[in-house]
């Protein structure tokens, strides 16, 4: 799988028209001095070696040098990666917290107030660009209310702990989380519409549990096996939606490096944030399926 | 295709989503034909009018461009950016996935493979990843989000694919000669068409979504020419000090995405009637009641443990409403067993499900009646005392116990459970508890068995468990609905064998429901025979055995193989149990009974009792 990753990232950068000597040298070159760049480059090389001496590179922790930062790509991936992290993760914790709860409410009550209102705000959530969602935000809760900042991570004075940074995150977090809380829902609710509907559910009633134990032990149980993958899902959607945020927000995370470094045109920086960001998420889904085997004994089998 | 659109139009809100996009469409399509003023033209001077100001209704952005008509011309290219990129996806991951489906073997692992690397990618960053290697502009974001989609419409046409190329008419159509590629256009395609549009209008949203976010990056439409994302993306600088720039076409893209949405929603509904309303509602903790006041308590004779007293049980499924028990009147003596018996449809399991309310509702209402336990109604009874009857002094044993017990927790810990529900007990003790249960019912190897799951056991293991379950606090009655069906001959005995001991060691009280007179003769003294909703004979089992009076009751005793009975004649029952809602007046068998006269059909027959035998019938096989 991250192997796979690797192939595709290395084939859509081979798309790119032009001749990577001609765009160092310019317009000018002779065409022995080209031959010989490409040379020096290994570009006169077959694909398949060039790959692999790029994976080989990358195994190294080599992911080439950015022009545009001058730095080595790794460094700046490693550094924009962590804030992305600090972003996404927050978001999927609280889309898995109120996806997962509103989805449980909405089912058990299924047909009452609770249950419409949830539907109706899912609607609105799954329908809402998460970056309109965010300048709205911005305008209400930062401009207006003036609870939160505006954007960044960190105050520019005088701030940098913890308490700063959790007060930068709150908007952007919810921001990207609303989304993907809605889908969540959506589809937890129709997991545990499924599940109560199941002759082991009419068994717990008949042993005289209670209720709460009905829902949460025994049918939320059942739920998560269906839910625990497209929560694997949602993680990355919301890496994807940390893309929009981290601009709306100005959070210095790898979304924004790669936007920023597409319209500078810095393959390596692109290539090399990609690579980073889907073998993370390629690496949390690998975490995802052993959870899903944790819970569900009859996968083991 | 009629009745298609009739769901769809039925279905309110997807209608109103249907009719809003069909609205934005229309005028999206009619731009170049309104008096717009022009989007491009700039004029400084009027820069960030405000909406509704002279000659701007919306007011303008920061070049002076009238918002109202760039408005309506990024509307028309949003739409059509999303409509292209869901098409080209919808055509390209169509043609994938047949192709994959239908071939199978190398071609179908070579694709799918592929389809998984792609999926493997957070989508944005594959397509940010192609917008970069054919740099930023309207075309090149467009194929990034239509390839992103592709691996979808693979996989979902690939899965319906697979299933539809080993059927029948595929097989019909290679032997007459036909090529691949010809039952790949006409017998699957046509097949696949409705999950490609399912996929196609749940999947429009999120393309106009994903181009307008890759414009609003600065990565698709390129200025001046600017869909509803580039024109968000420009108001971003001037958020604070002028939003209406952003609010207006951040509405726009909120009111197109989500009636697409709805619209969508819709369509799948209409078109997997499966998954319409209706179809998925959960059960409530016990069934509604809405009955009139209970009947008056009368003294029974003998005095019962259980008595279900003209109990009425009916689905309610909108305007139709089936009587499944129909003034069933049945008791239960301390130490008796007592059989149920009927084909399925007869109402046997909703009258023993109705006992403790669990019966499925919606749709299910008990609409009349009274359960009495040791004479206290239970029916009526607050929810909280409810709950501390079911388990404790009314247990259940079910059908079929691969689907009632709970495939993801361990036997000893369900068995666990049902006896903490009721009883105040640690782990532990409920644990060895547990283990005595499982001995009680003879479970072989009870103390390897215990931390297994239910998939690890035999069905007859699995029934056991679900015995002992019922047993775990020591219950005054067992209502067994149909235990033994799931399971083969030699372990029905056993399971048999297992309640009659039960029964007679500790004095339990059995309902048992079975459509089976062989269960009844070996287990229950006394049986009653239901049909279409009621009770049609009662009595003793070996009179009723020896001479059934109802016709029905002796039809469906000649469905019984005797072994050791030599040659003899099966007789099925003519025509089939009556629908519950259209039942004829008078005798619900009538139809299908030899003995029928004029007479069967002309009014309500009553149950007539006569010592311990009673029979609704006017003309009975013998007079009790």
């Amino acid at each position: 799988m991250l192997l796979g990753i690797t192939v595709i990232v290395f084939l859509i950068m081979s798309l790119i028209p032009g001749d990577p000597a001609t765009a160092i040298l310019g317009a000018y070159a002779t065409p022995e001095n080209v031959e010989k760049l490409n040379r020096d480059l290994g570009l006169d090389r077959p694909m398949v070696e060039r790959y692999f001496i790029w994976l080989g590179n990358m195994l190294q922790g080599d992911f080439g040098r950015s022009f545009s930062l001058n730095r080595p790509v790794i460094d700046e991936v490693a550094e924009r990666f962590s804030a992305t992290l600090v972003l996404a993760g927050t978001s999927f914790v609280l889309c898995a917290l109120f996806g997962i709860a509103a989805g449980v409410v909405s089912a058990v009550r299924q047909y009452g107030l609770a249950d419409r209102l949830i539907t109706f705000a899912v609607l609105i959530g799954i329908s809402v660009p998460s970056f309109f969602l965010g300048m709205i935000m911005i305008l209400f809760f930062a401009v207006r209310l003036r609870w939160f900042p505006v954007s960044g991570m960190y105050a520019i004075y005088g701030g940098g702990d913890l308490a700063d940074l959790l007060h930068h995150l709150v908007m952007p977090a919810v921001a990207l989380a609303a989304v993907a809380a809605g889908v969540v829902a959506r589809l937890s609710r129709s997991a545990m519409l499924e599940v109560l509907r199941q002759d082991y559910i009419r068994t717990a009633r008949a042993k005289g549990l209670r209720e709460r134990r009905v829902i949460f032990g025994h049918a939320l149980r059942s739920a998560m096996v269906s839910i625990i993958p497209v929560l694997g899902l949602q993680a990355g959607f919301v890496l994807s939606g940390a893309v929009y945020i981290e601009t709306v927000f100005q959070w210095p995370g790898v979304g924004r490096m790669l936007v920023d470094a597409i319209l500078k045109r810095d393959l390596m920086l692109v290539q090399g944030g990609v690579v980073f960001v889907a073998a993370a998420y390629v690496l949390f889904n690998i975490a995802v399926d052993v959870a899903q085997a944790l819970l569900d004994p009859r996968i083991k089998t | 295709m009629t009745a298609f659109l009739q769901r769809l139009a039925r279905n309110r809100l997807a209608a109103a989503g249907g009719a809003m996009l069909a609205l934005i469409v229309l005028v999206a399509l009619a731009v170049p034909l309104l008096p717009l003023q022009d989007p491009n033209a700039t004029a400084t001077a009027e820069r960030f009018a405000r909406p509704l100001s002279e000659g701007h209704l919306l007011g303008t952005d920061h070049l002076g461009r009238d918002l109202l008509s760039r408005l309506a011309h990024g509307t028309r290219l949003s739409l059509a950016m999303g409509f292209a990129a869901a098409l080209i996806a919808a055509v390209l991951g169509s043609v994938l996935g047949i192709v994959a489906g239908f071939l199978g073997g190398r071609v179908d692992n070579v694709i799918m493979r592929g389809v998984d690397m792609l999926m493997g990618f957070p989508y944005v960053l594959l397509a940010l990843a192609i917008v970069a290697a054919l740099g930023p502009g309207l075309v090149n974001a467009l194929i990034a989000v239509a390839a992103v989609n592709v691996p979808f419409f693979a996989r979902n046409i690939r899965g319906v694919t697979v299933a539809l190329a080993g059927r029948e008419f595929v097989d019909a159509a290679r032997l007459s000669g036909m090529g691949n590629l010809r039952i790949m256009a006409v017998e699957i395609l046509p097949n696949v068409l409705p999950v490609i549009v399912i996929a196609l209008t749940t999947t429009t949203g999120w393309m106009i979504l994903e181009t307008a976010g890759l414009s609003f990056l600065g990565l698709g439409s390129q200025p001046p020419q600017a869909d509803l994302g580039s024109m968000l993306g420009e108001a971003r600088a001037a958020l604070i000090s002028h939003p209406h720039v952003a609010v207006v076409p951040g509405v726009m893209i909120f009111l197109v995405v989500m009636s697409i949405n709805l619209f969508g929603d819709g369509v799948r509904d209409a078109l997997d009637p499966r998954l319409g309303a209706g179809a998925l509602t959960r059960p409530l903790p016990a069934t509604v009641v809405d009955r009139p006041a209970p009947p008056p308590l009368r003294e029974p004779d003998p005095p019962a443990l259980l008595a279900i007293d003209d109990l009425r049980t009916e689905f309610r499924l909108g305007r139709r409403v089936l009587p499944a028990v129909d003034g069933v009147s049945l008791s239960l003596g301390r130490g008796e067993a007592v059989g149920l018996v009927g084909e399925s449809g007869s109402g046997k399991s909703v009258t023993a499900l109705s006992v403790m309310r669990l019966v499925a509702s919606p749709p299910g209402v008990i609409a009349g009646g009274a359960v009495r336990l040791d004479g206290e109604e239970v029916i009526g009874a607050p929810f909280e005392v409810l709950r501390a009857l079911r388990g404790r002094r009314v247990a259940y044993v079910f059908q079929d116990p691969q689907a009632t017990l709970h495939p993801l927790y361990r036997i000893g810990d369900q068995l666990a459970e049902a006896i903490r529900a009721h009883q105040p007990m640690g782990a532990r003790a409920a644990r060895v508890r547990a283990l005595e249960l499982l001995r009680d019912v003879r479970m072989p190897r009870p103390e390897d068995r215990i931390d297994d799951y239910p998939h690890q056991l035999s069905g007859g293991q699995r029934q056991r468990v679900g015995i002992a379950m019922a047993l775990a606090n020591n219950p005054d009655v067992i209502i067994a609905d149909e235990p033994t069906t799931a399971l083969d001959v030699t372990v029905q005995a056993q399971i048999l064998a297992l309640l009659e001991r039960l029964r007679r060691e500790r004095g339990l009280s059995i309902l048992f429901i079975t459509h089976d007179f062989g269960v009844v003769a070996q287990l229950c003294e006394r049986l009653a025979v239901m049909y279409a909703g009621r009770i049609v004979e009662e009595g003793p089992t070996a009179e009723v055995l020896a001479a059934p009076a109802h016709p029905y009751t002796r039809r469906l005793i000649a469905c019984v193989p005797e072994p050791g009975a030599g040659r003899r004649r099966l007789e099925a029952i003519p025509g089939l149990p009556p629908r519950l809602d259209a039942l004829p007046p008078g005798c619900a068998f009538a139809p299908r009974c030899h003995r029928a006269r004029p007479d069967c059909g002309a009014g309500d027959i009553p149950l007539r009792r006569a010592g311990a035998r009673a029979v609704r019938c006017l003309h009975p096989e013998t007079t009790p």
